[in-house]
């Protein structure tokens, strides 16, 4: 695929003219349109390169300075920030969260979208309505979602009211009020809105899989369960793998849902590093701590992304 | 049919019954409680039925969100449609002027897809205010454009590498240069990806909440999804206008998907990069 233009452009298909010519010409439009392609890329790569990279070391800069009001102050103090980060409480809870968001959300989301993507390929009918009705929530937005749940996880009402009716009147959870599994109440609105899409990356990967290779597999006698265990799940591996790379991220970044759910909550129990530093920067004006969070996240992405990057490049060059 | 298959056919369906159900629920109590009057918005009565149709929430709900609704539609639309020419013509590069380095700076972009925007804010911040674009509604659409640029690249890049070299080829031959080949050839051609980048980006940007609330925070220019946020804090406001509220504000993208949801599967797939 890398090669492609230079296979079509050296491919020579008769024209009516002699080859030194045409090589000829081709190299002098190819230099001059070339460079024009280039150019007109240009302001997106200055705009990448500053927007994205340029802020990205500049992050990295005011972690190391001595920003801490609204006045802005330069001086260096090397890894005071992040020093203070990683001794401070909220921040700790913030980890924990982010541990028990990212087992709660992945597992959630996985699971039960390669459930529903295994259902959905049984030729069911209505898989349309079936397939639109379990997307619908990635059209919505985390705000939206957080407002809903935020009234269907009230302790006194919504799900609790439901489960009272069927007699699980003991069973009254507090849903991400509670100090210590308030967290884990936050993943299912999460997974509720991002399950969907995963449902849909498994469902085009069974599409891939060709029916003889199943039909073959049944012939010689294998369970269903055998042939999921050994043909399908490894077959939709690169699937998975992508799914865990989508899904850590969101856990790295989630903010919207937790702020509209309720915050940090008490004690910080529903608390994110997004939260905290959106808080500490734009709240505490404490500029530089807020940048060391910020820059911290950034390593925690980069550890996600810089594998799947790199097996995406290995997959375009083959 | 055996017995067993029977058996296992009503499992299933069963079993995406009861999915169902679960993702119905929250648009299900939504839609009623913003259908009900404050007095009837009770804790003990939440699922029930509303009694008579009550629009009243939705006028109160519109009174408050409606100028952050339209600020919204300001940023969105022209946001949406900047970023996608942009993507269109980046992604038309990437695909066919393969130059030197070309496979590193793609790889490089992608990247951008994939940050914690927390990462950057500060910088962001400081950068838009030093050009007086901070708190104005270009200063967002600006920058809804730039963080963009990834992943409308990467959606029409897909769609171009699909375009045989040889049309292209056919094009050269007839004399078009680099933006030849672009309008007489890709352009004509590009309205089913032009489709999907479109609802994409309107999509994200709609939603986008961190962004707007960064760059936007004014109450009186904010997007809908900041509005939506203000009123689900404050306890003055009650259920029944915070659910109308957040209908309205899901509204439009719940529309286009409905509308369009084959399309939105082809980005979601096409894209299954961005988080």
């Amino acid at each position: 695929m890398a090669n492609r233009l230079n296979v079509s452009v050296s491919g020579e298909r008769g024209l009516a003219a002699s080859p030194t010519d045409i090589a000829h010409k081709r190299r002098s439009w190819l230099r001059g349109d070339m460079a024009l392609a280039v150019l007109v890329l240009l302001p997106s790569i200055i705009a990448v390169a500053i927007f994205i990279y340029g802020f990205i070391g500049w992050t990295f800069y005011i972690s190391t300075v001595d920003w801490k009001s609204v006045v802005v102050d330069y001086t260096f103090v090397g890894l005071k920030n992040w020093s203070r980060m990683v001794h401070d409480r909220r921040f700790h809870a913030d980890l924990r969260n982010l541990v028990f968001y990212a087992i709660g959300f992945m597992g959630q989301c996985i699971v039960f979208g390669f459930i529903l993507a295994s259902l959905l390929d049984q030729k069911i009918k209505g898989e349309a309505f079936f397939r639109t009705l379990f997307i619908f929530p990635f059209a919505v937005s985390g705000i939206v979602t957080g407002v809903a749940w935020r009234w269907l996880m009230q302790p006194t009402t919504g799900i609790n009211l439901i489960f009272a009716k069927i007699g699980l009147g003991w069973f009254q959870p507090q849903w991400f009020a509670s100090v210590d599994y308030g967290i884990w109440a936050v993943t299912i609105a999460a997974a509720w809105q991002f399950t969907g899409y995963v449902m849909a990356l498994y469902l085009a990967g069974l599409r891939g899989i060709p029916n003889e290779l199943r039909e073959a597999a049944a012939i010689d006698g294998a369970e269903t369960w055998a042939i999921y265990r050994f043909i399908i799940i490894p077959l939709l591996m690169p699937v998975t793998f992508t799914a865990i790379v989508l899904t850590g991220m969101n856990s790295i970044r989630v903010f919207d849902l937790v702020a509209a759910i309720g915050g940090s909550g008490a004690g910080n129990a529903i608390d994110t590093l997004a939260l905290n530093m959106f808080q500490t920067t734009f709240g505490a004006n404490r500029f530089a701590l807020g940048a060391a969070i910020g820059a911290f996240m950034l390593l925690l992405a980069i550890f996600l992304v810089v594998p799947y990057l790199m097996s995406m490049q290995r997959e375009t060059e083959r | 049919m055996s017995i067993q298959r029977i058996w296992s056919r009503g499992a299933i369906y069963l079993v995406l019954l009861a999915f169902a159900a679960f993702y119905a629920m929250p648009f299900y109590v939504m839609l009623i409680t913003g259908l009900k009057p404050y007095q009837d918005v009770n804790v003990t009565r939440m699922w029930e039925f509303p009694t008579g149709l009550y629009l009243g929430s939705f006028v109160q709900a519109w009174e408050l969100v409606s100028p952050n609704f339209w600020n919204s539609v300001m940023i969105t639309v022209p946001a949406a449609l900047i970023s996608s020419m942009i993507g269109s013509v980046n992604g038309y590069i990437f695909a066919k002027w393969r130059f030197r380095g070309a496979d590193t700076l793609f790889i490089l972009f992608l990247v951008g897809m994939f940050l914690p925007y927390q990462g950057i804010l500060i910088p962001l911040v400081q950068t838009l205010m030093a050009v007086g674009l901070y708190a104005t509604m270009p200063g967002l659409i600006l920058v809804h454009c730039i963080f963009g640029i990834p992943i409308t690249a990467l959606l029409f890049r897909g769609y171009y590498a699909g375009i045989p070299n040889e049309l292209m080829d056919a094009g050269k031959i007839d004399g078009c240069g680099f933006f030849g080949l672009y309008r007489w050839i890709l352009l004509p051609i590009s309205m089913p990806a032009f489709a999907v980048v479109l609802l994409w980006q309107f999509t994200s940007i709609w939603n986008d909440y961190l962004i707007g609330l960064i760059v936007l925070s004014n109450p009186v220019l904010a997007p809908v999804n900041v509005a939506v946020k203000n009123i689900a804090g404050s306890w003055s406001v009650e259920w029944n206008v915070q659910m109308s509220a957040a209908l309205i504000a899901a509204l439009p993208t719940v529309i286009v998907y409905l509308l369009l949801g084959k399309l939105f599967m082809r980005g979601l797939l096409a894209g299954a990069l961005k988080g």
